[in-house]
């Protein structure tokens, strides 16, 4: 079992470079659904000597909500908004690349640093989850459009999830729902609010929201 | 030093250009074509070793030995690596820092001796080829380093020996991506197709051909046989990480590893057929995945 947990975080952590390089929004957006589906297999994995319904099923409708769900919420969006498929960030994909390398070695130093008080099922979990935050936030810092920054909100979601894993086995039922219908309806209301910029702009460049003023001209 | 066998050194310099015939084979069956005989490569390196070389007299004596240097290094690479269950000819702590440095050295010649023609045709394939290579090696040294650090020896014999099935199912991700890298180092190195066209002659796209262009008769040929050396080698260390056959009996290892060798010709030649080569900027992408992969295996 533990051989399987180690799998799917690596798998996790490539997942993370493929959003990194890959210059396609729709194969982003599979990627951080195949994220979310990995995580939600993760979580029933991590329970493989207890089972019980409610831990398994909460692992498995957040897979649902992440992988199926969510990504049909951001290809509408990405219809509706009518933006080009490609993802514009401010620096090179191979820049990309090597920040997410630099980030994967920091992951690993705090996952050596850190004293958790209960041993997490692998090694690899804190510095995955540590690494699955900091790839969402280089995609919504090194990012151009209003839809990858949603996607970098939900990777960063992701690791938070996964850390949330490694910490604590099993947290509140309420508190985890709570957390998934917090993550559904920000999606939602954040893919209404592309549409809504999109249609009042005409594009979803961030970097030129930053224009803005209060004051009419 | 002197430790095993000179078989496995004879068995890559008798059957190394026969796997570039398998991988032509493929492609042209998957093409619908007959293609050249299994033994064209042998023929084709016995035709060119009959002929005479012309030098230009801009080139120097560089140009002349840049070729014995490339084939020297990799004969010399060849002698550390085993094959099957047969020790390599010598075996000493660190010897895969020596592997890594030949493949430099003899590539460091190739480059050179492109330059010195004053082309500059083939002075761009020389800043492509060192472009690429900034990559791939890393890569090629990272893989390697995850597979001493996972096995914990120092020498390339008993690193290979280590890896077996048991090592495949406790230690499955590191080997994975070690793996993976490899195969990604195998296709750049050898001018396979995501990376390069290895038929593409004269055209502005290629890296490995053009800084040969001026070579000629023997020079050609030990640059042929010594690209055919150059696949055998990272074919041995792909197939001996992915196939660890140890059934005790050497012969057997032999024909495992000699099976594993023809399907990953097969694998290349399907590859070639079945995907285009990618643009020139991509590809330094394509390698910093690579060194990612190695170096995650190697932090596992």
């Amino acid at each position: 079992m533990n051989q399987l947990i180690n799998s799917l975080l690596v798998i996790l952590v490539l997942t993370g470079f493929m959003l990194l390089g890959s210059s396609r929004l729709d194969s982003c957006i599979r990627t951080v659904a195949v994220q979310g589906v990995l995580l939600g297999i993760l979580g029933v994995a991590m329970q493989a000597d207890q089972w019980s319904i409610a831990g398994v099923m909460l692992p498995l409708s957040s897979a649902v909500v992440k992988g199926f769900v969510l990504p049909w919420l951001l290809f509408r969006a990405m219809r509706e908004a009518d933006t080009a498929r490609e993802v514009e960030p401010f620096i090179s994909y191979n820049l990309s690349i090597l920040a997410g390398a630099t980030v994967l070695g920091l992951s690993l130093w705090l996952g050596r640093q850190l004293q958790l008080a209960n041993q997490p099922a692998s090694s690899l979990l804190v510095p995955a989850a540590f690494f699955t935050s900091l790839v969402g936030m280089i995609v919504i810092v090194s990012r151009r459009k209003a839809l990858t920054q949603v996607l970098g909100y939900l990777a960063l979601e992701n690791g938070v999830y996964a850390f949330g894993a490694a910490v604590a086995l099993r947290l509140p039922i309420l508190v985890e729902l709570g957390i998934l219908l917090d993550v559904f309806v920000g999606v939602f209301v954040m893919g209404i609010a592309i549409f809504h910029i999109s249609r009042e702009f005409d594009h979803i460049d961030t970097d030129k929201l930053t224009a803005l003023t209060d004051r009419l001209r | 030093m002197i430790s095993g066998s000179l078989f496995p050194l004879i068995l890559a310099a008798a059957l190394a250009p026969l796997m570039q015939s398998v991988i032509v084979r493929s492609k042209s069956v998957m093409a619908g074509r007959v293609g050249p005989p299994l033994l064209q490569p042998y023929r084709d390196v016995w035709k060119l070793a009959r002929k005479g070389a012309v030098y230009s007299n801009a080139t120097s004596w560089i140009f002349q030995m840049g070729p014995t240097i490339g084939l020297a290094s990799l004969l010399v690479a060849l002698t550390l690596l085993p094959f099957g269950g047969f020790a390599p000819l010598s075996a000493f702590s660190g010897d895969f820092v020596l592997i890594v440095y030949l493949m430099a050295l003899g590539r460091f010649f190739t480059v050179v001796a492109a330059l010195d023609t004053g082309s500059s045709f083939e002075g761009m394939g020389a800043s492509r080829e060192v472009t690429f290579a900034a990559f791939a090696e890393p890569a090629f040294f990272l893989a390697l380093a995850a597979l001493v650090r996972q096995t914990g020896y120092l020498s390339l014999n008993p690193v290979l020996a280590a890896v077996s099935t048991a090592t495949w199912t406790h230690a499955a991700p590191t080997l994975g991506l070690t793996l993976a890298a490899l195969i990604i180092v195998f296709l750049a190195e050898n001018a396979r197709i995501p990376v390069d066209d290895p038929t593409t002659h004269l055209e502005l796209t290629m890296i490995h051909e053009v800084m040969v262009l001026d070579h000629s008769g023997p020079d050609f040929a030990m640059i042929e046989y010594g690209a055919a050396l150059k696949m055998w080698l990272f074919a041995t260390i792909i197939v001996s990480v992915a196939v660890p056959c140890h059934s005790g009996n050497r012969w057997l290892d032999t024909g495992a590893a000699l099976l594993a060798i023809l399907v990953l010709g097969v694998a290349t030649g399907l590859l070639e057929s079945s995907m285009a080569r990618l643009r020139l900027l991509r590809v330094p992408q394509l390698l910093l995945v690579a060194i990612v992969l190695a170096a995650l295996a190697l932090a596992l």
